[in-house]
């Protein structure tokens, strides 16, 4: 660097020099703020290693007297984790399952198929979105009462299967907009029905943008919490979000306040989040082209 | 001509789930709520009409109501801009040819994947009053940090502050609408004499305006929606600090089974979010959208 300064003139290096400097700066407020960011992660990590008197020790501790691995056979023991796992990951696949098929068709007839009310129903789709999830919240509360689906999981998974979300009939039909129409066009030439084309060309040239749902739909559900407390109510039904809940209440003794067994939480927490931060690894790509195409093209 | 009747009906055989789901889970349940909020009603009886009893009783006679309305507003006030203007800063630095671009989206984006009681349960430790991560950091300094959740002056404060854990969200979205800006933007800036200021005026920021648009939009809907926090970390309190309305909604309707009442808190939230959509919108003179862009979204 300091070579390649030497050799330009005098002003070309005084801009240099400047640019070094800002570019410092930036990375100096980026470290920073990403290590803010990061700092409660990786606490969670250190704690879940921890002996409990380490978790508030002032000042903090970044690493553990002695890493002990057994606070997790310890939680996983107290803590009902296999069953809320199973729990969660039904209740969140059937949902995936569901809102793909059910939102997929409807973006289907949106962007391919011409139908006297097409216009109109669309935007009644989308006047949808406006609707907060509230609003509607009770009437069907008490009609799954009177259907006895009150601690059952239908509550949480019928809905999605009839193209409950709007938000991704849009988010569908825009991607489905941009597959060129020829493709359309020869297939049904070919004597391809609607539902061919919608099968066989138009899903699996649209495989990102129904990973979009799936990865959207995964962590909606997966940390879905107003849903399951007020459906599910025996233990054995809960999801991860409200055994750990439970877990935190009965440790702690009291509604809320410290607990006991931070240790045996941490573990927990980091378990539930695990998924979440392993799809997001993994499928990173989907991830910020989902946020690109809701954001900016929306 | 038959071909065409025939593509008609196809097409509400394909929108026939959602159809399904509009009547029973949404024009249904909307029709039944605007009952129930006329109404008394507490499951076990029959609703019994009162009138615009429900509605009087909100901003006559109920302080909680006025409290958590009041809370909620602050929350939407303090939060949101916070998140919009941070995360359109960082994705400003992000998007000065900095090295490793990709690694530094993924950690300011990670918080953003995780979400619900895994991460309330740690915030209650970052936060916690004695051994917590911030009054360990604040101590070394010479500070003695306040109580945060469990201070009734301080646990709506704490709670905007663990809301910006989330300025990835928004950031990525940020961060792809700048790349979206076309380069020859930039050199007929240059070209005018224009420098680092003028980039950023007259280029960046106009053709980002439709990204911060929408993500304000999304963001104070959802900012009206907090339940998870607020129930997981607070409870609402220290003395209803933090009862934040979707929290009193919830409590009226599931602790005392006020049903007709909680209809009415729903709708009342429903109109509070369409005013502010309205508002958004008719104060977006400030969003600048390029012709072919309008096209798109038609």
């Amino acid at each position: 660097m300091s070579t390649q300064l030497q050799s330009l003139p005098a002003w070309r290096q005084r801009r240099s020099v400047h640019m070094v400097m800002t570019h410092t700066l930036y990375y100096l407020i980026l470290a920073t703020v990403g290590t803010m960011l990061m700092v409660p992660f990786l606490w969670m990590v250190v704690s879940s290693v921890k002996a409990e008197h380490e978790i508030f020790s002032i000042p903090t501790t970044w690493i553990p007297e002695r890493i002990r691995w057994e606070n997790y056979t310890h939680a996983l023991e107290s803590f009902p984790f296999f069953r809320s796992l199973l729990n969660t990951l039904f209740i969140t696949v059937s949902v995936i399952v569901g809102r793909l098929l059910s939102t997929s068709l409807a973006a289907y007839a949106f962007a391919r198929m011409r139908f006297r009310l097409r216009t109109p129903m669309f935007v009644l789709v989308l006047s949808t979105l406006m609707i907060p999830y509230h609003v509607t919240l009770i009437p069907t509360y008490i009609l799954f009462t009177r259907l006895g689906w009150i601690d059952t999981f239908l509550p949480l998974i019928v809905p999605n299967w009839l193209g409950l979300g709007a938000f991704y009939i849009f988010l569908l039909r825009q991607f489905f907009m941009t597959v060129p129409s020829e493709m359309n066009d020869a297939a049904r030439i070919d004597g391809c029905s609607h539902f061919g084309i919608f099968a066989r060309v138009i899903l699996p040239l649209s495989i990102p943008a129904l990973a979009t749902v799936t990865i959207f739909t995964f962590l909606e559900q997966w940390n879905d919490f107003l849903a399951p407390i007020i459906y599910l109510n025996s233990p054995d039904k809960h999801t991860l979000a409200i055994a750990i809940q439970f877990y935190r209440q009965s440790a702690s003794g009291a509604g809320w306040g410290p607990v006991r067994t931070w240790a045996h939480l941490m573990v927990v927490s980091l378990l539930t989040m695990a998924p979440c931060l392993l799809l997001f690894f993994f499928a990173q790509r989907y991830f910020i082209q989902g946020v690109v195409i809701s954001g900016v093209k929306g | 001509m038959s071909m065409r009747l025939r593509e008609e009906l196809e097409a509400y055989l394909f929108l026939l789930p959602w159809i399904l789901g509009f009547l029973l889970f949404l024009v249904g349940p909307l029709a039944a709520s605007l009952y129930f909020s006329l109404a008394d009603y507490n499951i076990l009886q029959p609703p019994k009409l009162v009138g615009l009893a429900n509605y009087q009783t909100m901003f006559a006679d109920d302080p909680l109501f006025l409290k958590s309305l009041r809370i909620t507003a602050i929350y939407t006030f303090a939060s949101v801009p916070l998140i919009v203007t941070l995360g359109y800063l960082v994705a400003l630095l992000l998007n000065q040819k900095v090295r490793g671009l990709a690694v530094w989206r993924t950690i300011f984006y990670l918080p953003a994947v995780v979400s619900g009681v895994a991460v309330a349960v740690m915030w209650v430790w970052v936060f916690d009053p004695d051994g917590g991560i911030v009054n360990n950091l604040l101590r070394l300094v010479g500070i003695a940090g306040p109580a945060w959740f469990t201070d009734p002056d301080w646990a709506l404060t704490t709670l905007i502050l663990t809301s910006l854990w989330g300025i990835g969200g928004g950031m990525v979205v940020y961060l792809a609408g700048m790349q979206g800006v076309p380069t020859h933007l930039y050199e007929a800036c240059e070209l005018d004499g224009g420098g680092t200021w003028n980039r950023f005026r007259h280029v960046t920021l106009p053709m980002t305006t439709p990204v911060i648009f929408f993500n304000l939009l999304i963001g104070i809907i959802g900012s009206w929606q907090v339940f998870t926090n607020a129930f997981v970390i607070t409870n609402g309190g220290p003395a209803n600090a933090t009862l934040f309305y979707v929290l009193f909604l919830y409590r009226q309707g599931w602790k005392y089974h006020k049903m007709g009442y909680a209809s009415a808190l729903a709708w009342v939230l429903f109109f509070i979010i369409l005013i502010f959509t309205i508002i958004v919108f008719k104060t977006s003179g400030w969003v600048y959208y390029e012709s072919d862009q309008a096209d798109q979204s038609k």
